[in-house]
């Protein structure tokens, strides 16, 4: 009948829908994509190579710099990483776990209001953007009454944290948590029973469990495709087994799924955070810091330490040589890079503006892509 | 001083090798397993690069279905090391051990590994970024070519003799490079980014910038001393006035 006339199309580097600087190639029949090809690389810093030549502690706020949106996680991860390296992991103290944890949830909570705002405006929601940034700011606020900066925090360091809490902030976050529950029935109440929103996304990029665990997904896509893994649960870090909370899991494994996934997760971080309070003002103010030496010079050996980042499994694959007090390798497992590989398998078959939807559910942030 | 108890025999390669979370996987592997190391609670076993893949099969079909990350490292600087120059490392996971397991293949400069892709799909881009990275072939990769660094790129910038500050790429502005109605020239000259330096005097100055000293153009005539500037007498204001 008709012939198929395939076209190549850019969906470039410049776009407001990619989220940074991820260029896409489509080949398109009409609005359908026959293929999908992402090409990266835009924002590569070399951040790996630059690790080998600064010492562990000056690592630490390179490493805020490649998922910029969750940068308490990347400190998170480097730090307990070298920890583990050092065998210190058992030394930190309790309060300073706590306030790791906090830090992390808050985290948390901001990049999944981020992705909620990009996500739901790429659609075509608007409003959405404004609520979602309206409680991100109040966040904001807390990581800047922390360590002075709201985006890239350097906010860890290895063995222990650099400050306590500043007085008030305590209080302040209990406040938050008592209404951001409130806050998140508000986007729910825009979106989840939403016609326009659901034809959008039900049935978009639907992933199977099979081919999830195939293309290495970690994080909220797997989670919504059915798989109950949660490394702060299997792998639990930091004050995490003394916990309680719940992992949202999804049936279909599609783009609903995962939102879905994401608004329940970021309850279940305001649970999270609802618990540490009392706990950490049951510990008394202390030291904040394992005693360990200044120079960090690790023993000779390998280690490979992940934990879950709001994008999924965040992984630091170490080499130290034992002399220096430079990593030898430190190789990043990037979520999103991984996530980002199942994009043409998810995109087949699509419309463009589906494409759209399907990058903003994978929830990529390009300087963790690139590194 | 506090009597401590004499620390644990060190485990032996083999004894690893029969450790319950791997045994079942080594023993399917049919002796492909070289070596065994144990370091902060994890397991890594060097496998013979050649049969990588079985070895992976093996280690999927034992439960391992997840591959976490592939990563390379450069070994020519480490210290005390002789053997062959790059490793290059699986990370393994299992859903029903909840346990992690490392494997690890030596490879010498341009000796290719078998790609694993075929049997996990994610291996794609890592061994592409392998591959980009520090310069270990793949062979069975589906599309093997660079994915951080852009096609037509010289070099390998995470090996060991990359210098840190970057080769000089050939993207520099200036007309002698770029050929009328051309773009930057693919491909780069290789050169470390240090030698190659505008103000070294390596670049013809340009004409048409005639108050830059791009170069070391022609130096200004030195610009006189400045004329003393009198001081400022102070008017005599006569007496009585």
């Amino acid at each position: 009948m008709f012939d198929v006339h395939e076209m190549e199309v850019n969906f470039g580097p410049q776009h407001p829908s990619t989220h940074g600087v991820l260029r896409v190639i489509l080949k398109v029949d009409g609005e359908r994509i026959i293929d999908a090809k992402p090409i990266i690389g835009y924002l590569h810093r070399g951040t790996e190579k630059l690790f080998e030549h600064m010492a562990y502690p000056q690592c630490v706020p390179h490493t805020d710099r490649m998922d910029y949106v969750a940068s308490a996680t990347n400190n998170l991860g480097f730090v307990e990483a070298v920890e583990k390296i050092l065998g210190v992991t058992k030394m930190i103290p309790r309060r300073a776990q706590i306030l790791r944890v906090m830090l992390s949830e808050l985290q948390r909570i901001s990049s999944h209001l981020l992705w909620l705002a990009t996500h739901a405006i790429d659609i075509g929601a608007m409003t959405p953007f404004f609520y979602c940034f309206r409680e991100r700011e109040q966040v904001l606020d807390f990581f800047e009454a922390y360590c002075g900066a709201r985006l890239t925090l350097n906010c860890m360091r290895i063995g222990g944290m650099p400050e306590d809490t500043p007085p008030g902030w305590l209080d302040d976050i209990e406040a938050f948590c008592a209404k951001f529950e409130g806050a998140v029935d508000e986007y729910e109440s825009l979106l989840t029973n939403n016609r326009i929103w659901k034809k959008r996304t039900v049935g978009i990029g639907v992933l199977s469990p099979e081919d999830a665990i195939d293309w290495g997904i970690t994080g909220p896509p797997l989670r919504g495709s059915g798989i109950e893994w949660d490394l702060r649960r299997a792998q639990p870090y930091e004050v995490y087994p003394e916990l309680a909370f719940d992992i949202p899991i999804g049936k279909n494994g599609d783009t609903y799924d995962r939102y879905l996934v994401r608004m329940a997760e970021m309850r279940q971080s305001n649970r999270i955070l609802k618990q540490c309070i009392p706990l950490i003002k049951q510990t008394p103010a202390g030291d904040l810091k394992a005693k360990i030496s200044k120079v960090v010079r690790p023993p000779e050996g390998e280690v490979y330490h992940s934990i879950e980042a709001p994008k999924g499994e965040l992984g630091y694959y170490i080499v130290s040589d034992g002399k220096t007090q430079n990593a030898y390798r430190c190789h990043v497992r990037p979520p999103s890079f991984v996530n980002l590989q199942a994009l043409p398998a998810l995109a087949k078959g699509h419309l463009v503006s589906d494409l759209v939807a399907l990058i903003g559910t994978i929830d990529i942030v390009l300087g963790e892509v690139d590194r | 001083m506090s009597e401590q108890p004499p620390p644990p025999p060190a485990k032996t390669a083999d004894d690893i090798k029969r450790d319950p979370l791997v045994a079942a996987a080594v023993a399917r592997s049919n002796g492909a397993i070289v070596d065994a190391k144990e370091f902060a609670g994890e397991i890594t076993l060097f496998a013979d690069r050649d049969r990588i893949v079985e070895v992976c099969r093996a280690f999927k079909d034992d439960g391992f279905v997840y591959l976490v990350d592939l990563a390379g490292v450069d070994y020519s600087k480490f210290p005390n090391h002789t053997g062959p120059r790059f490793s290059v490392a699986y990370m393994l996971y299992s859903f029903q051990k909840n346990a992690r397991v490392r494997l690890r293949v030596w490879t010498g400069d341009k000796e290719p590994v078998p790609s694993v892709t075929s049997v996990w799909k994610t291996a794609n881009w890592h061994e592409r970024e392998t591959f980009d990275m520090l310069g270990i072939e793949f062979t069975g990769h589906p599309n093997l070519e660079r994915i951080l660094m852009w096609e037509g790129f010289n070099g390998h910038p995470l090996r060991k003799d990359f210098p840190i500050r970057g080769i000089d790429t050939g993207a520099r502005i200036y007309p002698e490079v770029f050929p009328e109605g051309g773009g930057p020239k693919a491909g780069s000259t290789g050169k470390p980014a240090n030698d190659v330096n505008v103000y070294k005097g390596e670049w013809k100055k340009y004409g048409t910038w005639p108050l830059a000293q791009i170069g070391g153009g022609t130096k200004p005539a030195a610009t006189p001393a400045p004329k003393p500037v009198p001081k400022p007498v102070a008017p005599v204001v006569e007496e009585g006035e």
